[in-house]
């Protein structure tokens, strides 16, 4: 179980990070926390050229709220430091407790949010978020930066919306709006597992937004309970059959919507 | 004032915490090289041209080593235990035992997914992997079978093709009229119970490292395991080599659980190349590699059947058991042996009738897993009498009270003949106490004052007897240093079991001295001439009480030479935190230390004849194995509508004998009870039907974590064992062997409403939520 050799790039800067992946000629991966590549290169599913590690640049670390009022959230910035900050606890309580449910302490201290983004695992608990939340990611490449809403970010199992050459290097969680709910909801092996199904809810006075993921490729924002079962295309695995899945999602969907309307009627 | 019972902080703890363990991996041989196997991607199929051409070109590579190679200066591997079948036993089972070798690597077939095929020996291991990648067999695939009872089908494809079936070992054995008793039966229940097969994980893989001296060409091997001497026996026969000129070293072993028993290809192969290449090798073994190729666990189907009276009084119990083996019949009679002789527990049960079957399949070999055989017994039994206290309308510990030997009929003689081919007899024990303490603490209606119409609340036990303390023998030599220093050397090696604790305070106690001036030394076959080594809840009943003796004989020759010193009298002597002292006279005292100054040959006054250290020797040969008891309690929330089961309280009430060193039982009880929660629960082995394997990796293999830990409450009764001279009896295989029955109970107890009869496990949320559904009616 160890990588096949690679070159390794540690930058100072975001520019001469995509300088380096932009090159064609050489098939290069951005390293952030690791906690999901690294492993992958262990097993040699993944076999990259050459890493593009971003512990060096500084601009990249970040955790601040905008002039919109959006949490935002750079490209170095670790799970552990999202749940230490207290006004990520308070404006984007949703945010906080479904990051508690990403692996464990050790995990948590080197996955970044915007990596977990990037890799896309669609029983993972962060691309849910950011689509519960309405988040959109800043993507970053030889073209410049553009935003993509979390809806449409997320593509399928392990894919997302990047172009060649471009990197994540922002998520943007906008602030719920005053009166809103929340719940979140998971059925997991054990704690700190993928889930194998789960539920994200934020209740807004405008907009209802129902998240299930582990039942399908990519996260699925729904209206209401009752388009769930019909809404999700779940895997079949060792952990759980796809109709577990299905039934359990019902379930915990109707679960946390009422949890999130009770919230935001108190 | 006596350290026996008494919770002395583990000596070997702070090291370990600080990071400061030596485990083999962490050996550093000058210019050693590393090693990668290629392993079978096939569960069955043909060997054919190796091709090692670009891997040998690869800068780095040193070697490519294939089965061409070692058949020619290896014989394949044949482990004597397997073969061995006492008098006794053919006489009461009629066993029929088949063992075929295992090459150490295949030249013809491959018969599991994992198995070495070639190994590369490189400069790294990074660059063996790179060429083990560049490697190029030819494999021609061939029908697989996976499960035991298909394996012993007709038609089956054979994983032997040298035997005309599949079936590695049966026997039988009929005690009473068996028949007569179920037809006389007021209530009779039958059911099939599958034990599912586990991994044993410990927290560190198998490795070894392997060095040839250069000056006198011994083999230096450290080796991650169990059994150091008998390690070297092996490596001694199988590479035609005197074993005064190899010592197998374990270093700090980082759990084992009898993975480590086993000696494998690999713990072959690394001294061959070693030997061959004129270098150091080592190869640590990684998890994907673990997962795949150490021996793994359980993996028996009971179809169990029980008759009793109306009042619940079991008359006659008759069990059929098919095994699964994996690809090779390593072992023999152990595993499945041990289940016969543990599957009527602590019941006094008149009529017996079981069958074993063990059938070879395209899977990982099976070997003992704490527990050994033992866990699958339970399971089959006590969810049978689950099933009746059901039919009954009975309460599950009623029952079981009901049933259970009591102290007055000890010791309690079963009729069957224990493995080592004497009479199973129980030497003491008093099984109604250990379940009525158990009882008065279960707390159920603490819980059930938060349950509600989803989350319901159910208690489930389990009771088990333990054989512990096998022979054939175990050697301590114990010596006093002129500094006052004790050493005490052991055959027994250790995992983490906290020996270097409990053998120093038995030692301490013999001698007189405190628990800090004693060291233990274990896991070095030069330590010792001979060993066994830590295995079968062995060591506290067979080292223990041959630490206990060498120090007792130490103890009299030191006060044997100071009667001298201090003119005295020997029986007028006794010896107090290391200081001999003369009775009635406070000025006469001598450091034990200095008596053996006294006997250094650098001492002119020295006795003519008079030994030249102070030390002595005990080779410990125990009896018949001596009974540990246990009863578990699980108490369970289950989720209606999600499946996921809870267990919120585990109670174990058990009874060890004498305790040495209470906080280590304990922990060993909670550990070995965290393995039963996760056999309970979350860990399973599975091969889809080509035998290819699924739970490959830490995400599909799911372990418990501190996350998944109930609380618990232990319960202590020391019942001593008659049949040592410390009373002790083994319980490091206890704490796994209770689990898998209690919380099955336990959940069966929280869905009774429903109906639902949990027939196997492990108790994930899907398995649970589809007995639900199934028990609902769809």
């Amino acid at each position: 179980m160890k990588p096949a050799s690679f070159d390794y790039h540690a930058p100072a800067t975001l520019a001469e990070a995509l300088e380096l992946l932009g090159d064609d000629a050489v098939e290069s991966r951005v390293l952030a926390g690791g906690q999901s590549l690294v492993p992958m290169m262990n097993f040699r599913l993944a076999v990259p050229e050459a890493l593009v590690d971003l512990r060096r640049i500084e601009e990249l670390r970040y955790l601040r709220t905008g002039a919109d009022g959006a949490l935002e959230v750079g490209a170095r910035t670790t799970q552990a430091e999202l749940l230490r900050d207290p006004a990520v606890a308070a404006g984007w309580p949703l945010l906080h407790a479904g990051v508690t449910h990403v692996g464990h302490p050790q995990v948590r201290s080197r996955g970044t949010v915007c990596g977990s983004l990037a890799h896309h695992d669609p029983h993972g608990e962060l691309p849910a978020l950011a689509l519960a939340l309405g988040a959109t990611i800043t993507v970053a490449g030889p073209d410049g930066r553009r935003r993509i809403a979390a809806e449409d970010f997320f593509v399928s199992f392990y894919e997302v919306a990047l172009e060649s050459g471009e990197m994540v290097v922002e998520a943007r969680f906008p602030a719920p709006p005053a009166g809103s709910g929340w719940s979140f909801r998971e059925i997991a092996r054990r704690h700190g597992d993928f889930a194998l199904v789960g539920v994200a809810c934020l209740v807004a006075p405008a907009e209802t937004r129902l998240v299930v993921f582990g039942a399908a490729e990519r996260p699925l924002l729904l209206a209401d309970p009752g388009e769930v079962a019909a809404a999700v295309r779940p895997l079949d695995d060792l952990h759980a059959s796809a109709e577990y899945r299905r039934q359990v999602a019902v379930q915990l969907a109707g679960e946390a919507l009422a949890e999130a309307r009770e919230r935001a009627g108190g | 004032m006596s350290t026996i019972g008494v919770s002395v902080p583990r000596i070997e703890d702070e090291r370990l915490l600080r990071g400061e363990g030596r485990f083999v991996d962490d050996l550093r041989l000058a210019g050693a090289l590393e090693v990668a196997f290629l392993r079978s991607p096939h569960a069955h199929a043909r060997i054919g041209a190796i091709d090692a051409a670009a891997a040998l070109a690869l800068p780095g590579v040193v070697a490519v080593i294939d089965g061409r190679e070692t058949a020619a200066a290896l014989e394949p591997m044949v482990f004597d235990i397997a073969k061995i079948v006492p008098e006794a036993v053919r006489e009461a089972t009629a066993p029929a035992v088949r063992v075929h070798p295992m090459p150490a690597l295949p030249t013809e077939r491959v018969t599991y997914v994992g198995q070495p095929v070639a190994m590369v020996v490189a400069e790294s291991r990074y660059l063996a992997e790179d060429a083990v990648d560049l490697l190029a067999v030819e494999f021609e695939p061939l029908p697989a079978v996976v499960d035991a009872e298909r394996a012993l089908a007709p038609g089956a494809p054979r994983v032997e093709t040298e035997w005309e079936d599949n079936e590695a070992i049966s026997f039988a054995f009929e005690r009473g009229d068996v028949d007569a008793a179920f037809a006389a039966a007021k209530v009779v229940v039958e059911e099939s119970f599958r034990s599912h097969r586990q991994h044993p994980s410990p927290i560190e893989t198998r490795g070894v490292a392997a060095g040839v001296d250069p000056q006198d060409g011994s083999l230096d091997v450290w080796s991650a395991t169990q059994t150091p001497h008998l390690l070297r026996d092996f490596l001694a026969r199988w590479l035609g080599r005197d074993p005064e000129r190899i010592r197998v070293r374990a270093p700090d072993v980082g759990g084992a659980f009898g993975i480590k028993h086993s000696c494998y290809p690999e713990d072959l192969l690394i001294p061959f190349a070693a030997l061959r290449l004129g270098r150091a090798v080592k190869w640590t073994e990684d998890r994907a590699e673990h997962l795949a190729a150490a021996t793994q666990g359980r993996d028996q189907v009971h179809r169990i059947a029980v008759a009793a009276d109306a009042a619940g009084r079991i008359l006659a119990v008759r069990d059929h058991a098919v095994m699964n083996a994996g690809a090779f019949n390593l072992l023999g009679l152990v595993v499945p042996y041990n289940t016969f002789t543990h599957l009527l527990g602590p019941y006094d049960v008149g009529a017996f009738g079981f069958a074993m079957r063990v059938a070879v399949t395209n899977t990982a070999p099976v070997a003992p897993y704490r527990g050994a055989g033992r866990p699958e017994a339970v399971f089959a039994i006590e969810r049978a009498i689950d099933r009746l206290a059901r039919e009954l309308g009975a309460d599950p510990a009623d029952v079981r009270a009901r049933n259970l030997i009591g102290p007055e009929q000890m010791p309690y003689e079963t009729g069957i003949v224990y493995r080592d081919g004497t009479d199973q007899v129980y030497d003491s024990g008093d099984y109604p106490e250990l379940l009525r303490r158990a009882r008065e603490v279960v707390e159920r209606e603490r819980f059930e004052a938060a349950a509600t119409e989803r989350r319901r609340i159910g208690v489930g036990y389990a009771i088990y007897t333990e054989g512990t303390g096998v022979g054939p023998f175990e050697t301590a030599r114990v010596r006093i240093e002129p500094t006052g220093r004790v050493k005490v050397l052991t055959g027994a090696s250790s995992q983490g079991q906290g020996h270097r604790t409990t053998l120093a305070q038995l030692a301490a106690e013999a001698l007189g001295v405190a628990v800090a001036d004693v060291e233990v030394v274990g896991g070095d076959s030069a330590a010792v001439p001979s060993g066994f080594g830590t295995l079968a809840s062995r060591t506290l009943v067979v080292a223990g009480n041959a630490v206990s003796e060498a120090a007792a004989a130490v103890r009299a020759q030191a006060l044997e030479v100071a009667a001298g010193m201090l003119g005295a009298a020997s029986y007028e002597l006794e010896i107090e935190g290391g200081t001999i002292a003369v009775r009635g006279r406070p000025d006469a005292t001598l450091p034990l230390g200095a008596v053996a100054d006294f006997l250094t040959p650098f001492n002119p006054a020295r006795p003519r004849g008079a030994p030249s250290e102070l030390a002595a020797e005990s080779v410990y040969r125990p009896g018949p194995v001596t009974w540990s008891a246990g009863v578990h309690v699980a108490v369970v929330a289950v989720d209606l509508p999600t499946g996921v089961v809870e267990v919120l309280r585990f109670v174990v009430a058990h009874d060890c004998g004498r305790v040495v060193n209470p906080a280590i039982v304990d922990g060993q009880i909670v550990g070995g009870v965290m393995q039963g929660i996760g056999g309970a629960l979350h860990e399973e082995v599975l091969y889809d039907e080509d035998g290819q394997l699924r739970t490959g990796n830490f995400m599909d293999y799911v372990l418990p974590t501190a996350g998944e830990t109930p609380e618990f409450e232990l319960i202590h009764l020391d019942t001593p064992s008659p049949l040592n001279p410390l009373g002790v009896k083994g319980m490091g295989e206890g704490g796994a062997i209770g689990p898998p029955a209690a919380i099955a109970g336990a959940v069966e107890d929280a869905l009774a409403d429903l109906g639902v009869v949990v027939h196997r496990g492990p108790l994930g949320p899907s398995r649970v939520r589809d007995l639900i559904v199934a028990a609902a009616g769809g």
